[in-house]
């Protein structure tokens, strides 16, 4: 009795309320992306608004059912967790059902899950717990490794399931390894690696390596201290040369036709309104036609007509953005940036290493899928078909970030009790 | 041991978190705020999707001839949640409606949608269009979009052509390309190149002011999709020689089909009695098509496919062609008659006798096929009754009875040849030649279509193949749907083998005791063979097949004239006049001629010929 006291006063409510924002928001967003007939009853299951209230309702409870379950159980079993996790992934590469050209599917009965969704939390348990295992010091190459290696095996079964943006989200790891203390020249390595991807592809290696040649040739004449160390400097200019170099042959070579095309075209290099570039424009039209304060509830015309493609998944922001307008789009990242930052203040004051790790995982999976989602509905990322998380239709998304964040909230409901 | 506290570096990741946050705010801001054009949200604009109809293919005859076009109509659309203050009264009569049609109406289209735009009043004329076009502004949420109705040049070939009517639930559930309201090919040819004929629609984005006027499109049209028109069709048939087979038809039932042998293309497809084409388009369309559908003579059927007869004495010429083929006789074979005497099958009239295949065929004797379907059976070769049965009925089957031709001819019936099988079943097993005799003389179980018999003229003066029969002659750009159409299909029996069969299908004509003698025009070589089938619920029906001229056939034709006693009385007069129609362009039978036409077999049971048979 004292216990369940226990955690209803020690649970953060306010993350557990700007959940229930979340999901009521996106769920008002697929009712008006998808409702036909105003007389429909809310819980008609052939709609998928319907569904999506179904699926609310069996959140809820999974999330009840995490706050009872004893808050060691997640640690002790994550490995568990993992490898399991791991032998499905290999299942559903072998036994899985193919939609929209992912092979990411598992047909149970007349219901189809994406145990793609469920990785996530597995791993960053998994992660958590290797991590904070006494004498582990993450500046041991061999500890390194080995986080790296938890990170990559799931991130690589799903990319062999052909489902590229499930696989990308794996990357936003990188912030809990920042965190635990892994130089931030990694971090920097990865950004300037990025920038040269880009700027090889719109220029052309011959243009790069010039300017990294020239950019080299300046800095040695300004400063004596970068003389001296000619070699370091030397070096990272053939490392760079020799990735200007790579970045033509991965392009070329390594891509897909589809993924080259859309890299292409958020880089401007094509301009093709009717093509891959279709969902990405509806969509902007769409958001844009929102204006400041939004057309209203159930007003989205663009919405309506089924103008975007996939518009209560993927493309879910498109509705906020008509129906609710930039004021809209502020509120929404309002509620995202607080979640977030909220979780990162709860994971700063865990005593247990586990919690914290675990936490920053969540606050990470979560911003990259934010930041990527809606960054494809404006045109600032490609498009890779990753959901927003309590926002977009689907039961496997919305489970999968339920029980991720639910496993944290019932951590800190537990930090006290951590010795 | 010691662990260096990293803690400060959250303030890095919040960071990162914030400055994409802003980023993304900075652009949409751009996106929302200050990018769209803020002149079109001042005014009011609303943006509204209109579709672009595309026009529906049109479709010639084999001399270009147009038969079927398109006319405007115009429909009134209406979203109901757009639609304010407006006086319904004076809407009510400006559209001569009254208000309890006008509140169905409105809450059909809620029901259907709110958003989305639904038929509020069909196929307004040019004339209403005009008389309400000035005064739409008044009323907001209504709107008009233009629509294509079929019209037909003369009012011809209706079962063939078919005809377009709003699509059902069934054809908006197996194509998401429909939406309510839409029209679709419903039967005949309409149906069959439906994909070709109806094109593909188009999509219009544009914004509509507080007074629901058009104000230009959206963005310049950036979005509109191009609507696509549909494709023109060439057909096969001839329309003057439809329209003088519908003439030659009329108060009769049943049908005449004319084949093209070197091609297997329709020349004409006549199925009486019929209706007008042009009363299933519009508004009148479903009252007309259910009282087409009450009418006792079933209109709407298509006897020329549909319709199924016993072939009777048309099909002796396939017993004959089969047994010659199989060696159980030979051109010299001869067997004897005792006229109406005769066992098992009655003659029925006296004449030479012992006779051979030619004079058989002339006299259409019973007694001669029976016994050659007999040797047939019996025939030691081919391994008891049982197996040469079964080298009979594939045999029959090569000459496209018993199955589909499978072009694009709709609702198509098979038609039956019973199998081995089905007999073992009936008799148990037991049964031998004279169990099934009736087949002999093309009576019992076997049931032919029209354009069965059609396509036997034309194998036989093809001397032993056909192509299928078929509508298509020409779609631009859709070469590949008439390979299937151009591929000969051979039938079990030599050429040689039909020297014999057309010789006297020609005598059936030039000799002096010819069951179509009568009918005999030296110059047109004419080539046929009467039919007189049983039926068990009233008088005869009287058949006929033919193909002319015997030396370069250029048609080939059935007729069924149901009720209508001897072949030689109706059938054959009727497909003697098609052929000097088609070969010569005139009629020089003129009494013939007005005898036909005048004929009235539904009405007036009793019209008699003048005892030419
Ligand atoms: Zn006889």
């Amino acid at each position: 009795m004292r216990k369940g006291a226990n955690i209803l006063a020690n649970t953060d409510w306010l993350t557990v309320i700007l959940y229930l924002y979340l999901v009521f928001y996106g769920w008002l967003s697929i009712y008006s992306a998808t409702f036909d007939d105003p007389n429909a009853p809310m819980l008609d299951l052939s709609q998928r608004y319907g569904k999506q209230l179904l699926w609310i309702g069996l959140a809820v409870i999974l999330a009840i059912t995490i706050m009872i379950i004893d808050a060691k159980f997640f640690s002790a079993f994550a490995y568990w967790f993992y490898g399991f996790i791991i032998l499905v992934l290999i299942g559903v590469l072998i036994f899985g059902k193919t939609v929209a050209g992912s092979k990411s599917w598992i047909q149970i009965g007349s219901f189809a899950i994406q145990p793609s969704e469920f990785a996530k939390f597995a791993t960053n348990l998994a992660l958590a717990k290797f991590l904070s295992t006494l004498n582990i010091d993450i500046r041991d190459l061999k500890t390194k490794i080995i986080a790296v290696g938890i990170i990559f095996l799931p991130a690589t079964l799903i990319l062999l399931q052909n489902d590229t943006g499930s696989a990308l989200v794996y990357a936003s790891f990188v912030f809990v390894l920042y965190r635990e203390g892994v130089s931030g020249v990694f971090m920097l390595v990865g950004l300037l690696m990025a920038v040269l991807f880009v700027v090889t592809l719109l220029y052309g290696q011959v243009a790069v390596i010039v300017f990294l040649a020239l950019i080299t040739g300046f800095l040695f004449w300004l400063s004596d201290k970068i003389r001296r160390n000619y070699k370091f400097v030397a070096g990272f200019f053939l490392a760079a040369v020799m990735f200007v170099f790579s970045v033509n042959y991965v392009f070329e070579n390594v891509l897909q036709p589809h993924q080259r095309n859309r890299i292409k075209i958020i880089l401007g290099m094509i301009n093709d309104p009717r093509g891959v570039g279709y969902n990405v424009n509806q969509s902007k039209i769409a958001i844009g036609s929102g204006g400041f304060w939004g057309k209203g509830f159930k007003e989205g015309m663009l919405t309506r007509y089924h103008f975007v493609p996939e518009q209560s998944t993927d493309f879910i922001f498109c509705t906020v953005g008509e129906e609710r307008g930039f004021v809209g789009s502020l509120v929404l990242f309002g509620l995202f940036l607080a979640l977030l930052i909220r979780i990162i203040y709860l994971a700063e004051r865990q005593r247990s290493e586990f919690s914290r790790i675990y936490g920053y995982g969540v606050a990470s999976i979560l911003f990259f899928h934010f930041a990527v989602n809606i960054g494809m509905t404006i045109g600032l990322m490609p498009v890779v078909g990753i959901p927003l998380p309590f926002f977009s239709y689907g039961g496997s998304s919305l489970w999968a970030f339920t029980i991720l964040l639910f496993i944290f909230i019932k951590q800190d409901a537990n930090r006290l009790n951590v010795l | 041991m010691y662990k260096k506290d990293f803690s400060s570096r959250k303030y890095v990741i919040i960071l990162i978190f914030i400055t994409v946050a802003i980023t993304y705010l900075i652009k949409l801001y751009n996106l929302q705020v200050v990018s769209p054009s803020l002149s079109d949200k001042a005014k009011g604009l609303v943006m509204r999707q209109i579709t672009e109809y595309p026009r529906r293919g049109r479709i010639y005859d084999r001399n270009n001839k147009l038969i079927v076009y398109n006319d405007a109509v115009y429909d009134l659309m209406v979203i109901p949640r757009q639609v304010k203050d407006m006086d319904t009264d004076e809407f009510c009569s400006l559209l001569e409606i009254d208000t309890s049609f006008f509140v169905k109406q409105m809450k059909k289209a809620e029901h259907y949608s709110r958003y989305k735009p639904s038929v509020f009043l069909k196929q307004l004329s040019k004339e209403d269009y005009a008389r309400i076009e000035d005064k739409m502004y008044k009323y907001r949420g209504f709107f008009v979009q233009r629509r294509a109705l079929r019209k037909y040049t003369m009012p011809i070939a209706a079962h063939l052509l078919g005809s377009v009517g709003e699509v059902n639930t069934q054809d908006l559930k197996k194509d998401s390309y429909y939406k309510p309201g839409d029209y679709i090919g419903k039967s005949g040819i309409e149906r069959f190149y439906e994909k070709l004929l109806r094109g593909k629609k188009g999509v219009r984005m544009v914004k509509v002011d507080v007074h629901n006027r058009e104000k230009g499109s959206y963005q310049n049209g950036k979005y509109d999709t191009l609507s696509v028109p549909g494709k023109d069709l060439v057909l096969s048939i001839d329309s003057e020689l439809q329209q003088y087979g519908e003439k030659l038809m009329k108060n009769k039932t049943g049908s005449i089909v004319v084949i093209e042998p070197e091609t297997g293309e329709i020349l004409a497809m006549v199925s009486s009695p019929g209706f007008n084409p042009n009363d299933l388009i519009g508004r009148h369309r479903s009252r007309n098509y259910v009282a087409l559908q009450k009418d006792s003579l079933k209109p709407l059927i298509n006897r020329a496919i549909s319709g199924t007869y016993p072939p009777g004495s048309t099909f002796k010429m396939v017993n004959a062609l089969v047994a010659l083929q199989e060696r159980a006789i030979t051109p010299y074979t001869s067997f004897s008659c005792n006229g109406p005497e005769s066992t098992p099958i009655k003659c029925t009239h006296y004449h030479v006798t012992p006779l051979r295949l030619n004079e058989a065929i002339k006299q259409s004797c019973n007694p001669f096929f029976w016994n050659t379907f007999k040797s047939l059976m019996n025939k030691p070769s081919l391994g008891g009754v049982h197996n040469a049965y079964r080298k009979w009925y594939s045999n029959i089957r090569s000459f496209g009875f018993g199955k589909k031709f499978n072009t694009d001819i709709p609702y198509e019936k098979r038609g039956n040849i019973p199998s081995a099988e089905y007999f073992d079943k009936v008799y148990r097993g037991s049964w031998n030649a004279l169990t099934i005799r009736s087949l002999a003389i093309g009576q019992g179980e076997i049931l032919v279509t029209p354009i069965q018999l059609a396509n036997l003229a034309a194998a036989i003066a093809n001397k032993g193949y056909y192509y299928p029969p078929h509508f298509l002659k020409k779609a631009e750009g859709e070469d590949s749907l008439l390979a299937k159409y151009t591929t000969k299909v051979y039938t079990a029996v030599e050429p040689k083998y039909f020297n014999i069969v057309q010789d006297a299908m020609r005598d059936v004509f030039a000799k002096e005791h010819g069951t179509a003698h009568y009918y005999e025009v030296d110059s047109l070589e004419q080539c046929g063979k009467t039919g007189t089938v049983q039926n068990p619920h009233g008088e005869d029906h009287s058949l006929f097949i033919a193909f002319a001229p015997k030396s370069y056939p250029k048609l080939a034709v059935s007729v069924v004239v149901e009720n209508g006693g001897y072949g030689s009385r109706w059938a054959a007069p009727i497909a003697s006049l098609i052929i000097e129609k088609y070969l010569t362009g005139e009629i020089k039978r003129k009494k013939l001629e007005k005898r036909i036409m005048e004929g009235d077999l539904i009405h007036n049971k009793n019209t008699k010929s003048k005892g030419e048979e």
